[in-house]
């Protein structure tokens, strides 16, 4: 088990909340990525999931697809998005998220090696459920990664514990059924999946897709370990004219959720 | 016997099941429907006389006589441009949607490219009273404008698809965002032989029906082809055309899009060009970059302008079973003119592409060899891309030394 695991697991041990925060690597370039998970870090989150831009993300909608596209434009690389995370390995665990592909051309071993070598310490593979996690699993245990493995509002209970099983981390829990974006409202399913799961593992049920809002991420908090958000951050990353107004925005939005993360219920 | 019919899902390392969780139930819902569907003798009459009496199957073996002379081969066509909706997808989507009417889902969604695919589905989901989306590149919703008419006065959403290379390949994954979130009502008809288990799979099962009429009509004019060539971009009228053919010793030859040319880097040759890589739910040949982000594909046939292909034609090729070859953009043209001036047939440009490696493939076979090739469709939602790429007015003036 790696350092995502140690972090989160004694977060839970202390009954405090976990705050997982979702970058798009590379956007709006590599060194304000670096920058970005300083100030994240610095403004209350636990862990940064560090997205790597991949043409065909169907896991993700409008935002996140924007992001990546913007920084594949740009030219960014796999190669790249890693080395903007050596400079602050030591300020909070970083893991990577990405689809399989990326991490198939260049090889199950050689990608899980090249990333723990950059400092990071997990990984998110939204498109290797069970049935084809064992190559990945295998290389990333071999490598002292974590692997964050999800489970959905569809996932049936009896493959919740089988998932549980083999995440290390923390267990995802997708939150509504659909693609990465903000919503208006909490989805029902969020909260129904996370005290599912949470009678089904003692490991750290995190709350992601769907959870876009502080109020969002303290009503998910009730129920789950904690919550992870992406597109509510990488929207105000698009959305900044400067790579400083984007580091200000980010970091005053993840305080406002770790604020209301913290509050007494 | 989900093992014998559908498999595990596994082509050599080929194909699997790489889709997000949320989708796995969904996957293994479909598999276990279809394999109770097709032992269920009921299900399997009303499929088989939908196809009689809706689709008209069987379609002809047409001999091929005057391109038989021209090429010194004997050459027959399996015509699955006389379907309804004219092409071979329509064999797919009414199994289909007859099995999302038994798995008590209200609605389906579809991805296409050239339009057939969203065509024959919106066709069944009419047929079906299912309520139906298709996604479309945009790019493709331009260059077959006729076919997105058709869907939209068959009843169906069509949804241009803005992203990435606004072809198949981001329509398929629009397709995938879309049936992530309405999964529990929706069922997804994937159009070809690509895709997650269990749809390479059931999709040649569902295209079977092609070989197993073509294998009987041969033996009625006394012959077992030697050759069997097919276009591929997916690949489903191919593995529907070879499946009944595979082991019995026939050749069996795939042609790919090659585009402007192997060496423009601007094709649709996955087997011939791609490496192994992962894609809208399968391991399979694919075009990427030295990253393995997925590259464009390119062809003048919109249907074949896919970066993939079906993860059972990927382990043909590995092993040798089948053979694939690619033909250019301007020999698909001339493969198309082929046919229509011999056998008064316009086929589709996929089809086209089949024709123009017969015809290069002809001088090289013995004078006694039998083909049968599969016509996949009929071309007249590519007339508007031959007009223009031939210099043709189709304004009815006619170019100047036609008078």
């Amino acid at each position: 088990m790696g350092r995502l695991h140690e972090v989160l697991g004694a977060r839970k041990a202390a009954g405090e909340k976990s705050l997982v925060v979702y970058l798009t690597g590379g956007l709006p370039d590599v060194p304000t990525t670096t920058r970005l998970i300083e100030a994240v870090a610095a403004a209350g989150a636990d862990a940064v999931e560090l997205g790597i831009p991949f043409s065909d993300p169907i896991m993700d909608g409008p935002v996140i697809q924007a992001a990546s596209q913007r920084a594949l434009d740009a030219g960014v690389t796999p190669a790249g998005v890693l080395q903007a995370v050596m400079p602050v390995s030591d300020v909070l665990p970083v893991g990577f998220m990405t689809y399989a592909n990326l991490v198939h051309h260049a090889g199950w071993e050689r990608f899980a090696h090249e990333a723990a070598a950059a400092g990071l310490c997990a990984a998110i593979v939204p498109d290797l459920p069970l049935e084809e996690a064992t190559p990945w699993l295998d290389a990333a245990r071999t490598a002292g990664l974590d692997t964050v493995l999800l489970v959905a509002p569809t996932t049936p209970p009896e493959r919740i514990r089988r998932i549980a099983a083999e995440t290390s981390g923390f267990l995802y829990a997708v939150g509504v059924l659909g693609v990465t974006g903000v919503r208006e409202q909490l989805a029902r399913t969020a909260v129904e999946l996370a005290a599912r799961a949470c009678e089904l593992t003692e490991v750290p049920v995190l709350v992601g897709v769907g959870v876009g809002t502080p109020e969002q991420a303290a009503e998910v908090c009730r129920v789950a370990d904690g919550v992870v958000i992406g597109s509510a951050v990488v929207r105000r990353v698009l959305d900044a004219e400067t790579p400083d107004a984007a580091v200000e925005s980010v970091a005053g939005f993840v305080r406002a959720v770790r604020a209301a993360m913290d509050e007494p219920a | 016997m989900t093992h014998e019919l559908l498999g595990d899902g596994r082509y050599a390392d080929f194909g699997g099941m790489y889709v997000p969780e949320t989708l796995v139930p969904a996957l293994r819902e479909v598999e276990d429907a279809f394999t109770r569907a097709w032992q269920d003798a009921a299900f399997r009459e009303c499929l088989d006389g939908l196809l009689r009496d809706y689709v008209g199957r069987p379609t002809a073996v047409t001999e091929a006589k005057n391109l038989s002379d021209r090429l010194g081969v004997r050459v027959l066509l399996k015509r699955e441009d006389l379907n309804h909706t004219g092409s071979h997808k329509i064999n797919n989507t009414i199994g289909q949607a007859l099995l999302c009417e038994r798995m008590g889902k209200e609605r389906v969604i579809a991805e296409t490219g050239a339009g057939q695919h969203g065509v024959a589905t919106a066709t069944a989901a009419a047929l079906f009273g299912l309520d139906c989306t298709v996604f479309m590149g945009e790019e493709d919703v331009a260059r077959q404008a006729l076919n997105v008419v058709r869907m939209r006065l068959l009843g169906a959403e069509v949804v241009p698809v803005t992203s990435g290379s606004r072809t198949l390949k981001d329509a398929t994954n629009e397709a995938l965002r879309d049936w992530v979130a309405t999964v529990e009502s929706t069922h997804y008809i994937i159009g070809s032989v690509v895709g997650p288990h269990p749809y390479p799979a059931m999709v040649r099962e569902l295209q079977r029906v092609i070989s197993v009429e073509a294998r009987a009509q041969c033996e009625a004019l006394g012959c077992l082809p030697d050759v069997v060539i097919a276009c591929v971009g997916g690949g489903s009228n191919a593995i529907g055309v070879f499946a009944e053919f595979l082991g019995t010793g026939a050749r069996l030859v795939g042609c790919e899009a090659g585009g402007l040319g192997l060496e423009s880097g601007r094709h649709g040759a996955s087997i011939s060009r791609g490496v192994p890589g992962i894609l809208h739910g399968a391991r399979t040949m694919l075009l990427q970059d030295e990253n393995g982000q997925v590259l464009e594909a390119h062809s003048i046939s919109a249907g074949l302008d896919y970066p993939g292909v079906g993860p059972q034609h990927a382990a043909l090729a590995r092993s040798g079973a089948a053979e694939y070859v690619t033909v250019t953009d301007s020999e698909a043209i001339d493969g198309f003119r082929l046919l229509a001036e011999t056998e008064g047939i316009i086929p589709a440009l996929e089809t086209a592409h089949a024709v123009a490696a017969l015809a290069a493939l002809a001088p090289t076979l013995d004078p006694g060899t039998t083909v049968l090739l599969c016509v996949s469709g009929r071309g007249d939602k590519d007339v508007d891309t031959l007009a223009r790429a031939l210099g043709l007015d189709t304004a009815g003036s006619g170019s100047p030394e036609d008078y």
